[in-house]
């Protein structure tokens, strides 16, 4: 935030209005295209006939009917959710931490996933044997475990208490459940390529039952993040001045942090682990418009959804019928963008 | 993070490729060594009498011996009696060709016989003084990670690389060389022998409409599949099923991951899982899978469960995948 120039605090409705549509187009977008050429007359009328009242043939066979609805649909609606709630989870975590770089991979969240995930396949007790799947929950845990950590060591610094150490305190918990995770990985070498493909990330296998996983944390998260968001434009100002103004700097933070990697790790549960969304949709959208939360919170959540469709549909088309890793596609458009971003230097971040 | 994750991907992603070379996926890198003719010494075994082969020096147990492996000439002094074996598919060959005895030490990897004296050297990345402990006299290796062979043969351990087949002849070639390496010709000619007969008598076996199915081999719960291009699409190709991830690998990378909705397109006559004991994969997890359900593969019991191990090396128990792979279609010919 450039001194001197008054930081534009509106959320203008074009703003709003325009990525919603966008964010429409991208679904439609989604829904069309695929490894498989389903007609787009037949798309179409499929949708039309689950109108209620309306009865439209839609001349697809039972299979044609099952790609659309069973893999194509809820694989488009998943990447929407994770995108949106990687982008607010970044743009929230940037929020309280005044720090451009955070997010919650960044406090452990990526890591203590990594770990959950790998402990559940190399000892965990055969998937079929459960209720539920171990493997995502265990993941969920380790997420949340992996941020919880850090916050504790962050906090119990006797001297300098900031979000800075909080940050280290992040960065060196994460390390440490990596090399555990690395460790694990090695002695139990027969679970590599179950853990390969789930860190990775990948929404080829998702179906209705991720969305219903994950829809109950994430609507409860977003509403959160949605709601602290005047907060985070005052906490930016710094912890001492914020203070003054009548907030609590560090009640907010923890309260932010709770929903963000609650909503993350819901995410990453089912999707493995996609980097740099959290990162780049928060910094595109200050480039586009402005550094006030007010702003960045809701055009993240619409823009994050876009950002991740259209990486998934690059995964699933680019090679169809092979797919590529959606963590490849984010990363690969991802560093180039965040070169970009760093190059543009302070007037950028807030 | 950002600084993070990207070594951490680059990282995970070069130990699963490691791992592919010895383990269960075996089959996720092709090496670059492949295009080399296995062994000149073996291909003159299958068709003179095995003692006239080795041509060189000494007369009564036919050492020593000089072999043109794939990581190039190797001379063995006398009869190895302390073979390490760090390739599971090498480990199967020396106890079936009668070599057990000869063998001292296998990798963690090498599950497969029972017999084979296991140790925790591990399978993905050798410790070089691990192996040298054992003071082996042979050493087998189907990658090399972090040049361990120029380590070993710097110390004057000679080391034979059999990397991944792609055709039966690789495997055929590896084997009989096998056999030249440790003194047992006639019994790896023999094993050649038995196995190109019992898959022979298998192709034999297929019933008239074998060739207008298809089929999906999938090597891990997120679609990761073989082409025809790999050894084990080769052995399925001699079944004439037209394999369904072909398509999907234009550039012959051999194990491309296949879209969920072009599989349930596909719509595969079998569906071969060899992610069963990695993944925990069978017949009934298949079915749940969204879409899944309507599949021909899925409604004629037409799910084959197979073991990850057998059917990613290219040893010996190739006719046990073979035979569960034929008589799979004539399960599926006679419903």
């Amino acid at each position: 935030m450039s001194a001197g120039r008054p930081v534009e605090t509106r959320l203008h409705w074009w703003w709003v209005g325009g990525a919603v549509v966008v964010l429409i187009l991208s679904v439609i977008l989604g829904v069309m295209i695929g490894a498989v050429g389903l007609s787009p007359i037949g798309i179409i009328r499929s949708v039309l006939d689950k109108v209620p009242g309306l009865d439209v043939d839609s001349g697809f066979t039972q299979r044609d009917e099952a790609i659309l609805w069973q893999i194509r649909m809820p694989r488009v609606i998943l990447a929407v959710i994770v995108g949106s709630v990687l982008s607010a989870a970044g743009a929230a975590y940037q929020g309280v931490f005044r720090n451009p770089l955070a997010d919650p991979y960044l406090l452990g969240a990526g890591a203590g996933a990594g770990l959950g995930a790998i402990l559940a396949i190399a000892y965990g007790p055969d998937a079929t044997a459960w209720i539920v799947d171990p493997l995502p929950l265990a993941a969920f845990l380790g997420a949340i475990g992996g941020v919880a950590l850090a916050y504790v060591l962050g906090y119990t610094v006797r001297s300098g208490r900031t979000s800075v150490t909080l940050i280290l305190a992040g960065v060196a918990v994460a390390s440490f459940l990596t090399a555990a995770q690395t460790f694990i990985q090695q002695r139990e070498s027969d679970t590599l390529r179950e853990v390969y493909g789930w860190i990775l990330g990948s929404l080829n296998t998702a179906g209705w039952s991720e969305v219903k996983l994950v829809l109950p944390y994430i609507v409860v998260s977003l509403l959160v993040i949605m709601g602290s968001r005047r907060l985070l434009d005052v906490l930016a100002v710094g912890d001492t001045e914020a203070s003054t103004l009548g907030v609590r700097p560090g009640r907010i933070r923890l309260v932010v942090v709770v929903f963000a990697t609650l909503a993350t790790a819901a995410v990453v549960a089912v999707s493995g682990l996609i980097g740099f969304v959290g990162i780049i949709v928060p910094h595109t959208v200050r480039l586009l418009t402005s550094a006030s939360y007010r702003i960045v919170v809701p055009l993240s959540i619409l823009l994050g959804g876009v950002f991740l469709v259209f990486a998934d549909v690059i995964a699933r088309t680019a090679l169809a019928p092979a797919e590529i890793p959606i963590g490849v596609v984010t990363a690969f458009f991802g560093a180039p963008f965040f070169a970009v971003v760093l190059r543009r230097g302070k007037g950028v971040v807030s | 993070m950002i600084p993070r994750i990207i070594p951490l991907i680059a990282a995970i992603a070069l130990v699963a490729a490691a791992c592919s070379s010895a383990g269960s996926a075996n089959d996720t890198v092709p090496s670059p060594t492949l295009t080399t003719t296995s062994s000149t010494v073996a291909n003159t075994t299958t068709t003179s009498a095995p003692e006239e082969t080795t041509t060189t020096t000494a007369p009564d147990d036919g050492f020593p011996v000089t072999i043109e492996a794939p990581n190039g000439q190797v001379t063995i002094q006398s009869k190895p009696e302390r073979i390490v074996s760090i390739s599971p598919t090498s480990t199967e060959v020396l106890f079936a060709i009668g070599a057990g005895p000869q063998v001292v030490a296998v990798d963690d990897q090498s599950n497969f016989p029972q017999e084979a004296p296991v140790t925790d050297i591990s399978g993905f990345t050798p410790n070089i003084e691990a192996i040298a402990s054992y003071n082996p006299d042979l050493v087998f290796l189907s990658f090399d990670p972090g040049d361990v062979i120029a380590s070993l043969e710097a110390i004057g351990i000679p080391v034979i690389l059999h990397p991944t087949a792609l055709t039966l002849d690789d495997a055929y070639g590896q084997w009989e060389q096998t056999g030249v390496a440790t003194g047992r010709i006639a019994e790896s000619v023999e094993l050649v022998e038995t196995t190109t007969a019992s898959i022979d008598a298998a192709v034999q076996s297929l019933p008239e409409g074998a060739g207008a199915l298809s089929y999906y081999h999938e090597l891990d719960p997120t679609y990761f599949s073989v082409t025809s291009a790999t050894f084990v699409g080769n052995l399925y190709a001699l079944t004439g099923m037209t394999n369904i991830a072909d398509a999907a690998d234009p550039d012959g990378y051999g194990f491309p991951q296949l879209a969920a909705e072009y599989i349930v397109d596909s719509d595969p006559s079998l569906i071969y899982l060899a992610d069963t004991k990695c993944c925990g994969q069978n017949g009934d997890e298949v079915a749940a899978r969204p879409g899944w359900n309507a599949l021909s593969a899925v409604t004629n019991g037409a799910v084959v469960e197979l073991d990850d191990d057998i059917a990613s090396r290219w040893g010996p128990r190739i006719t046990d995948f073979f035979d569960v792979v034929v008589a799979s279609i004539l399960e599926l010919a006679n419903a």
